[in-house]
């Protein structure tokens, strides 16, 4: 430790310099995100191109053959396009009410705070193994739901019998948990300057109209973050239909991290599974990208143009 | 128009309280199928209260699977959630310095990455991140759930640099001519004065950890390692009927923790994700 006075200036010079402190203190991030993210990415950049088993196959080199195989297979497309519908059908749902509840939620009370805390329970215990179990039980054949349509006098659904329906509860979940969009939409509208609102009065515009033309304008900004960050989320789902469903009935149900897991972790297809894994990065970068190049066509930016 | 004013408030508070009661419902007929008999939620009855209180679901239910107590599985889960958030806060507050308030030559680069990893879905790594643990002979076992908390978080890191560029900047100049490092004005300035950020961090991280399913799943393989969220998945996968009762018990005292922390801090938490912005 102790070293010559001459290079122990030297070496404080070196240690107090901002380049030094900032790789020392961003060094955890640099080392994690080479090992965790870039090391893992790459390789499975490589094993797209190869037949690999875990303990029986070493990765041996197959060029194109898993990306042909994708094209051909049929679960794969059902998987594609379920995860699609269930993205396109859940965020939209699950922002609209969120927005609508955060905006039911912005009268001056005290009681407001707790209610916020009361509506975001379901998005607190939503994503746990004990809440999709209730979800499978409150879906059953003779489940609550089913209870509630025999009380009005309706004939029970076979919610997660049928092929056309199994993907309705989760797409029900996923908007339940609507709780954390909401907190955030609801801070964006506590900035919204009241005197907007003034204004337009005076003009006399409607309730519609202001929201049309001042909440929702002004908002953008977080509407965007939600979009993205939910689309992002939904994509990922894999929780609710690995307890609820298992994928099924006939993998109606089977959303893409699911397929994925299976094809990884059941029939020990690694090679496979990641050029699945790389597919859907390409898929999600073009959906993120999409809503980034819509988006300076709604997004209202306070610089202005 | 007092009264009307009067009405029109009541109407509002009686409608937010039903339909928020109506949306925790679920979780309210967990609770109490915790203490109902497993012929009566099968049922499907919409009673909260029980015909009959059962609380020896919670006796059976806690004894386990195969020798191995729900003591165990708590323990477990306790034992990553615990040290994987303690993981975070401290990697993610010293990268949320050094990308807020150090000049240093590649900062940029390497907050590009940080946004990077904020938006890539875990899912896409979830395969190659497990090869690489594998090879590395860490499979099964803790390691794979914890280390990589470590290296901090991005949506952590991102929410605390926002949080940062809240604390004045003289501060650190009046800490600079008064002698301070770039280190102490972290552990002495910066540090205190991010608490409220870290508390929310904290709760958030406890219970996405708590909650988690797929890194156990990937990574656990032995009973007695078996986090809370595997087990209670346990009672629906056994060959002989599900015991409902049993599972709901144990399903509701595994939220016990998660709503305890959102009891207490729910005000942190809930500026936290309004401030910051929170997927999930």
């Amino acid at each position: 430790m102790k070293e010559k006075s001459g290079t122990t200036s030297g070496f404080r010079k070196f240690l107090y310099n901002d380049n030094t402190v900032g790789y020392v203190f961003a060094a955890p991030f640099i080392i994690g995100f080479i090992c965790f993210s870039l090391i893992p990415i790459l390789t499975s950049f490589y094993y797209a191109f190869t037949d690999y088993s875990l303990g029986t196959k070493t990765a041996e080199f197959v060029g194109l053959k898993n990306f042909l195989k994708l094209f051909q297979d049929e679960v794969f497309h059902k998987s594609l396009w379920i995860t699609l519908k269930y993205v396109f059908l859940s965020v939209p749902l699950k922002l609209i009410f969120a927005l609508l509840v955060a905006f039911l939620l912005t009268r001056k009370s005290k009681m407001v705070t707790l209610y916020r805390s009361l509506y975001y329970v379901p998005s607190l215990v939503g994503g746990s193994v004990a809440v999709a179990l209730v979800w499978k039980q409150l879906f059953a054949r003779k489940g609550l739901f089913n209870t509630v349509l025999d009380g009005l006098g309706l004939n029970g659904i076979n919610w997660f019998g049928d092929q056309g329906l199994a993907l309705i509860p989760l797409i029900l979940m996923s908007v339940w948990q609507f709780g954390s969009s909401m907190i955030i939409f609801a801070a964006g509208l506590k900035e919204i300057p009241g005197t907007y609102y003034e204004a337009a009065r005076i003009d006399g515009a409607n309730g519609f109209q202001m929201f049309r033309k001042i909440t929702l304008p002004c908002l953008s900004p977080i509407i965007l973050y939600n979009l993205v960050m939910q689309t992002i989320s939904a994509f990922m789902a894999f929780t609710q239909a690995s307890i609820i469903t298992q994928g099924g009935p006939n993998n109606s149900t089977m959303l893409y991290a699911l397929y994925v897991y299976n094809q990884a972790f059941k029939y020990n297809d690694m090679g496979y599974a990641s050029a699945m894994s790389w597919f859907m990065l390409v898929v999600m970068c073009g959906i993120t990208a999409i809503i980034f190049k819509t988006s300076k066509l709604w997004v209202f930016s306070e610089s202005g143009d | 128009m007092r009264l009307q004013k009067n009405i029109k408030k009541t109407v509002y508070h009686v409608f937010v309280i039903a339909f928020g009661f109506f949306m925790i419902y679920p979780v309210l007929w967990m609770i109490s199928g915790s203490f109902k008999d497993n012929g009566e939620i099968l049922r499907g009855t919409l009673s909260l209260i029980p015909e009959e209180w059962k609380l020896s679901n919670y006796t059976t239910g806690w004894k386990g699977f195969g020798g191995v107590s729900f003591a165990t599985f708590f323990k477990n889960s306790f034992f990553i959630t615990v040290v994987a958030t303690f993981g975070t806060v401290a990697s993610s507050s010293l990268i949320a310095y050094a990308l807020s308030r150090i000049k240093f030559k590649g900062r940029n680069f390497w907050f590009g990455c940080m946004l990077i990893t904020m938006m890539l879905p875990g899912q896409v790594l979830m395969i190659p991140q497990y090869l690489l643990y594998y090879k590395m002979n860490m499979v099964p076992g803790y390691m794979p759930l914890i280390l990589p908390y470590f290296c901090g978080q991005a949506f952590f890191i991102y929410q605390m640099m926002q949080f940062m560029t809240s604390i004045p900047r003289e501060l650190d100049e009046a800490a600079t001519i008064d002698g301070c490092s770039k280190y102490s004005i972290f552990f002495h300035i910066i540090l205190p004065l991010l608490k409220p950020s870290i508390v929310t961090t904290v709760i958030i991280q406890f219970y996405w950890k708590w909650d988690d399913y797929m890194g156990p799943l990937l990574y656990l393989s032995k009973p007695q390692s078996y986090t809370v969220s595997i087990a209670i998945k346990l009672f629906a996968d056994s060959s002989s009927t599900t015991d409902y009762g049993a599972m709901f018990a144990m399903s509701t005292l595994s939220l016990l923790p998660v709503f305890l922390i959102f009891l207490f801090f729910n005000r942190y938490l809930v500026d936290g994700i309004g401030t910051s912005g929170l997927k999930g």
